[in-house]
């Protein structure tokens, strides 16, 4: 969707301020607000593709004066809601009024923590297909402006550039976050210049690669 | 902004609370209170990435594959497998991609669509890596940001910027600093700082470690 989570290319937010490798949270809040969403994660009631797109529907202004954590705060409350793991009233009252739905799974356990992070959730699938392109392909990026969720950037859309990795077959983000299954697709890297994504001004030594699903590449004729 | 030890200094001070605040302990509360969350996990996952998963790890790796050839060539073949050997894995790493800086060459990584980051050899997410600011920049001005980071490279220097829009996970392997020939691991590691494995900054100079 285009919403203002798409920021690449985006002018007037200021200069980058660096900040040291420490203190890891600037509040006490932030770290409740990161434990709360990977202990919610972890109860398997919605894939993150899903959680990056509730995200991404918070209204643009709110998406940009939230800070990180408020953004995931707020979509996880949404997504909670969504679930009818809470209620609005609940919410309100700041405790539970209502019996809680029963899941599938118990939570989280301190003691399941570190195997928990240490797994991961890996992202591959087997392959069903063969790769539609290869290293060295000419490809371009489609024209397309779906309301749903999708990981191609809207300044890449459109684009040619060169295929310069071909990662594997991976969950595919745009259907996945809607609740449509898998759809395991191959990734590809693909290298644009900065010249084709930003114009005859750019940066002459600039090259952006961005990682790119095969429904959303096409091939250019040689 | 003060960051407190005190794990439960919010609760002492209800009146001067955030409106953030306030909502992510409601939420909290009423998900404790519904069995969902067990606090204990709650505890030790942020112990985890306050003391155990953080930018150390990466400069571990670093660190070896500026002294170890054939660690480095696996790294650069298979860097999840190879970042496992240190014993770093899993959530936010599954996929890694290690992209080597030259001479000629300057690697910069970036998510302009969310925060995507390698958190087993990184951690956690600095501010400005999930602010507008840098997210919005990286692949249009990456010279511009890295001046906002005091650094400047010579412009014949080609930037290849990595927007994380999939699940591959990019570590920045920097040029190892000269005169560090004789140094052991941790002292190297000491030298490479968290935005040199982004590629918004470079390692440190001998006799300048953390």
């Amino acid at each position: 969707m285009n919403g203002a989570q798409d920021l690449g290319g985006m002018t007037g937010f200021g200069p980058v301020v660096p900040e040291p490798e420490t203190p890891v949270f600037h509040a006490e809040w932030e770290k409740r607000a990161l434990a709360i969403t990977l202990a919610c994660g972890a109860l398997g009631q919605w894939p993150g593709d899903r959680g990056r797109y509730v995200r991404e529907c918070l209204p643009p202004i709110e998406y940009l004066t939230s800070s990180y954590y408020e953004i995931w705060t707020k979509a996880l409350s949404q997504l909670l809601l969504a679930e009818g793991m809470i209620t609005p009233d609940e919410v309100a009252a700041g405790h539970m009024v209502h019996p809680a739905k029963v899941l599938n799974r118990l939570p989280l356990a301190a003691a399941q923590v570190a195997p928990l992070l240490a797994r991961g959730t890996p992202y591959d699938r087997p392959a069903t297909a063969p790769a539609r392109f290869k290293t060295g392909d000419r490809v371009r990026t489609l024209v397309m402006n779906p309301t749903t969720h999708t990981r191609l950037p809207r300044y890449a859309r459109g684009k040619t550039g060169l295929v310069t990795d071909v990662h594997g077959v991976f969950i595919f983000p745009d259907h996945n976050a809607h609740g449509k299954g898998e759809a395991p697709h191959w990734c590809y890297g693909v290298t644009f210049s900065g010249t084709e994504l930003w114009g005859a001004e750019s940066d002459p030594a600039l090259e952006v690669v961005i990682d790119c699903f095969e429904p959303y590449l096409e091939l250019c004729d040689a | 902004m003060n960051d407190h030890p005190d794990s439960h200094h919010d609760h002492e001070h209800g009146s001067e609370l955030s409106e953030a605040a306030l909502r992510v302990r409601a939420l909290e509360t009423i998900l404790t209170e519904k069995g969902y969350i067990d606090p204990a996990a709650l505890d030790v996952i942020i112990e985890t990435y306050e003391t155990k998963i953080g930018p150390r790890n990466g400069a571990r790796v670093v660190a070896r594959a500026w002294r170890d050839a054939d660690f480095k060539a696996r790294l650069m073949a298979d860097a999840t497998a190879a970042i496992a050997e240190l014993g770093y894995s899993g959530r936010q790493g599954e996929h890694m991609r290690v992209v080597e800086n030259t001479p000629v060459l300057h690697n910069m990584v970036v998510c302009t669509l969310c925060s995507c980051y390698p958190w087993p050899v990184l951690g956690l997410p600095p501010v400005w890596y999930k602010s507008t600011p840098y997210r919005s920049r990286a692949v249009i001005d990456p010279r511009g940001v890295l001046k906002d980071f005091g650094v400047e490279l010579p412009v014949t220097t080609r930037i290849r910027v990595w927007d994380s829009t999939a699940e591959m996970r990019y570590l920045v392997l920097p040029m190892r600093p000269s005169g560090t020939e004789g140094l052991g691991e941790e002292e190297l590691a000491a030298l490479v700082t968290r935005d040199s494995m982004i590629g918004t900054g470079l390692p440190l100079s001998e006799g300048r470690a953390r």
